[in-house]
């Protein structure tokens, strides 16, 4: 099962340049597992790892078919065969 | 260097006054690679704080997909800070997510929303370093004469 994930500029890095990638998962969870596996050093720009257990990192937004995923389970967000998921930076700061 | 038109520095400015003491944000995109600020387009700060911006998280989708399907970037990411200098702040260096980007800060400690000048500066923000670059404000960056 494929699921096209667009990556923002600033992760080609660990994708040999490419805007989008192919990663299988049944949730958001196994989705950044495979995605680690082809891509490694990636999930943990995406995950945080807290005495709570991981989540996903204040500051980074990902999209299932349009959808912040933080409202569909965050990282066990489900999934299925041609889902289209987005990760996107937050674009944030400021003065404090 | 920043080449911006004085219309989006205008705009950028009247922004960032309009909504002091809440720090103001915004992008101006460009055609991809060109580096050219042409497309001005205004954010929410959804944190409404004068300490703090973040564009809503649906906002910052239809932005993107906006640019995707026009073939631009963020050329300038721009925001205010209202009580302290136009010089990136830790957070803002920690956040900087657009390697590529002219990340512009304006100061409105000065005037507030008032009339007066306004600190204007840019900079690039890449892997934790930040570097100040000159702004050169042109009559127009979005003729052909002036690419």
């Amino acid at each position: 099962m494929a699921i096209e994930v667009k990556i923002p500029t600033i992760l080609r890095t660990y994708t040999g340049g490419e805007k989008a990638v192919n990663a299988e998962g049944a949730t958001l969870s196994a989705l950044i597992d495979s995605l680690e596996a082809d891509n490694p050093g990636i999930k943990d720009r995406l995950i945080d790892v807290k005495d709570s257990g991981p989540d996903l990192r204040r500051f980074v937004n990902i999209y299932i078919n349009d959808e912040d995923v933080r409202f569909l389970g965050s990282l066990e967000a489900p999934l299925s065969d041609g889902d289209q998921v987005v990760i996107l930076p937050a674009v944030a700061g400021g003065a404090r | 260097m920043l080449k911006i038109d004085q219309a989006t520095y205008d705009a950028i400015v009247a922004h960032a006054k309009r909504d002091h003491p809440v720090e103001a944000c915004g992008v101006v995109a460009g055609p991809l690679g060109s580096d050219r600020p042409a497309r001005f387009v205004e954010m929410v700060n959804a944190a409404g704080s004068p300490t703090f911006y973040e564009y809503d998280s649906t906002d910052l989708l239809e932005l993107y997909k906006e640019m995707d399907d026009r073939d631009e970037e963020p050329v300038v990411i721009y925001h205010s800070h209202t009580a302290t200098e136009a010089y990136p702040s830790v957070t803002d260096i920690n956040l900087a997510g657009e390697p590529g980007a002219h990340y512009v800060l304006v100061s409105t400690r000065e005037h507030g929303n008032n009339e007066g000048p306004v600190e204007f500066r840019s900079y690039r923000i890449v892997d934790g370093e930040v570097t100040e670059e000159p702004v050169e404000v042109v009559a127009a960056t979005n003729t052909e004469e002036n690419r």
